[in-house]
């Protein structure tokens, strides 16, 4: 425990469980712990990379020369209703059913 | 004389083609391999035996009439359970998409069908590609074939293991940060991840889209070649496709390494690289100056930063990819629609993804959240390009790039799963690869003493597919122990 107590936090449990929260994914208590333990363990690897020089060095946001691709407003063949919804876990008539939001 | 399921694809087309032998009892010689060994492999999350065959009497049917056949004619392919497959379900190996079942086939697909390949099955991966050992699917590990106690690599662990044992002639996997040389190194097969840009994503479920790539698996280079010649080509339906006319990746296999310039990257065999690993992909570079070609080391210094760049740039990706999961239009829903919406999305989400997910997911959420951005996410795309600049140096002065491709022959099941760090590690060598988008191949380089299988890893300048599979080829046709078979126990 002397060991771990020593180590640098980068995350803390409230942290997680709000950073889980804005992902929208529910966590127990004891993975709360956990996964504060190996996220703590992964961010502390990941220091590395400020280590790098990286002042004037640009990001690569993408390793093409991409340039933005238009196509003609046109009416293309799209599903039929019945084939949208085959996969809808609810469904009511020709709608995805949602959890009610107001 | 070989069974048909022993063929390669190269093979089983010829003989389809000219009528030496039947799509069918091509087909069909695959499946009763696949009756065989399946159990002790458990490569296919969703077999497809009956679908298989029909497809296959159909492809005879048209010969029969005089039809001329593509060039896959009745070879078995294994499609990776994340590229999307029209009225089969595609479920990530995950319970989030256990019953999805695609309306549309991934545009690989659709050519795949076009040259009459025959899908066999939908094969097992990590949930959501996220993984490198196969483990962490929902419906069960993987097992390796020339081993079931060791992994068969991943996340295309079913793919590679299926390709190997026999059970797909060929498959397809999709290649993130290794996910396809990965299980070619563990497993003794090909596998090949193309330039980004050269095969279509379009119907290949999101991970971290500016780094991966529908990748093709083979027992030899040629029919990866072969099978790459297939798949790629511009695809306005995937915005990132490159406009590059479709070509023929076999031609050139032949044309020797006489005169190549081989780099040795002395970072591939740093302190983690395991001692015999190193020693094979020596030994695989010296054949290779033997063959004409001459070698050198060199240096890429940013690549200790690759994998944590790597992880965060993935992660980040992965969390705004994977918040399309609300359970509305497909996806998993349980309980009861009372109470706060988002109570119910995150709980739906927490049942649907399992642990490497959440904790992928969550991480790329702090990494791209404000105050964390410029620190984790902005910093590791700046190393991207750190990343990019050595290696174009270094092809300054050398054509490929070989090392190891996993520092370490395959690692038992079990071994890693409880260490999320010590599994990412074992992506460090491959990476790099992702992060520049050049194409890089694992071919066999040999074997252990133990008898586990070791890949060696070429890399070159983006869009030369055709150099990393040449020198794979001339390092095949040298490789020790070329004929070995896996053991399937």
């Amino acid at each position: 425990m002397e060991g771990s107590a020593m180590r640098k936090r980068f995350i803390s449990v409230e942290e997680v469980e709000h950073v889980a929260w804005l992902a929208r994914i529910e966590l127990s208590e004891r993975e709360k712990s956990v996964f504060t333990r190996q996220l703590n363990e992964i961010l502390a690897y990941f220091e590395k990379i400020d280590e790098a020089k990286t002042e004037d060095v640009p990001p690569t946001y993408h390793i093409l020369d991409l340039e933005n691709v238009y196509r003609g407003d046109e009416v293309q063949p799209s599903l039929p209703p019945e084939e949208a919804l085959r996969n809808a876990p609810r469904s009511e008539r020709r709608f995805f059913r949602a959890p009610r939001i107001v | 004389m070989p069974r048909p399921w022993e063929l390669t694809a190269r093979e089983t087309a010829e003989r389809v083609k000219s009528g030496k032998a039947t799509a069918e009892e091509c087909v069909l010689s695959v499946l009763e391999r696949m009756r065989e060994v399946e159990d002790r492999v458990h490569a296919f999350v969703t077999p497809l035996e009956e679908e298989a065959l029909e497809t296959a009497r159909n492809i005879d049917r048209r010969a029969s009439r005089g039809e001329s056949l593509g060039r896959l004619a009745g070879v078995a392919v294994a499609v990776k359970d994340n590229i999307c497959t029209r009225g089969v379900r595609t479920t990530c190996s995950s319970r989030m998409l256990e019953d999805f079942i695609p309306p549309y086939d991934a545009t690989v697909v659709e050519r795949l069908r076009a040259e009459d390949a025959v899908v066999v099955g939908k094969t097992n991966m990590d949930e959501f590609a996220m993984g490198s050992s196969t483990e962490t699917s929902h419906f069960g590990p993987t097992r390796n074939p020339w081993d079931s106690s060791a992994v068969p690599g991943g996340s295309s662990g079913g793919s590679g293991a299926a390709v190997a044992a026999g059970e797909a002639v060929l498959a397809l996997g999709s290649d993130t940060g290794g996910s396809v040389r990965c299980p070619a190194s563990y497993c003794s097969a090909v596998g090949l991840k193309p330039t980004y840009g050269v095969v279509s994503r379009y119907g290949l479920i999101a991970y971290a889209n500016s780094l991966e790539q529908i990748s093709p698996l083979a027992r030899d280079v040629y029919d990866c070649a072969l099978l790459l010649g297939v798949i790629a080509a511009h695809d306005p339906r995937d915005t990132t496709s490159l406009k590059a006319p479709s070509k023929d990746y076999t031609g050139s296999l032949s044309e020797g390494v006489e005169g190549l310039r081989v780099g040795v990257p002395r970072e591939f065999f740093g302190e983690g690289t395991d001692e015999e690993v190193g020693k094979c992909v020596w030994e695989a570079v010296h054949r290779l100056e033997g063959l004409g070609a001459s070698h050198g080391e060199v240096s890429l210094p940013s690549l200790e930063y690759a994998l944590p760049a790597y992880y965060l740039i993935a992660m980040s990706e992965a969390s705004s990819n994977l918040a399309r999961y609300d359970g509305l239009r497909y996806g998993c829903r349980v309980g009861r629609d009372g109470g706060d919406w988002s109570a119910v999305y995150s709980r739906d989400r927490r049942v649907g993804f399992g642990d490497e997910v959440r904790r992928r997911i969550i991480l790329g959420t702090y990494a791209l959240s404000a105050g964390y951005y410029n620190r984790y996410y902005l910093k590791a795309l700046r190393v991207r390009t750190l990343i990019r600049r050595d290696f174009e140096r270094a092809f300054k002065d050398f054509d490929v790039l070989v090392g190891p491709t996993m520092p370490t022959p395959p690692f038992k099941t079990g071994e890693k799963i409880q260490d999320p760090l010590a599994l990412y590690m074992c992506d460090v060598l491959t990476v790099p690869a992702n992060l520049t988008g050049g194409p890089a191949i694992s071919v066999p380089g040999g074997f252990t003493e133990g008898g586990l299988p070791i890949g060696v890893q070429i890399m070159a300048p983006p869009l030369r597919e055709d150099l990393t599979l040449r020198v794979g080829h001339f390092l095949e046709l040298n490789a020790p122990c070329r004929d070995r078979r896996p053991p399937l126990r």
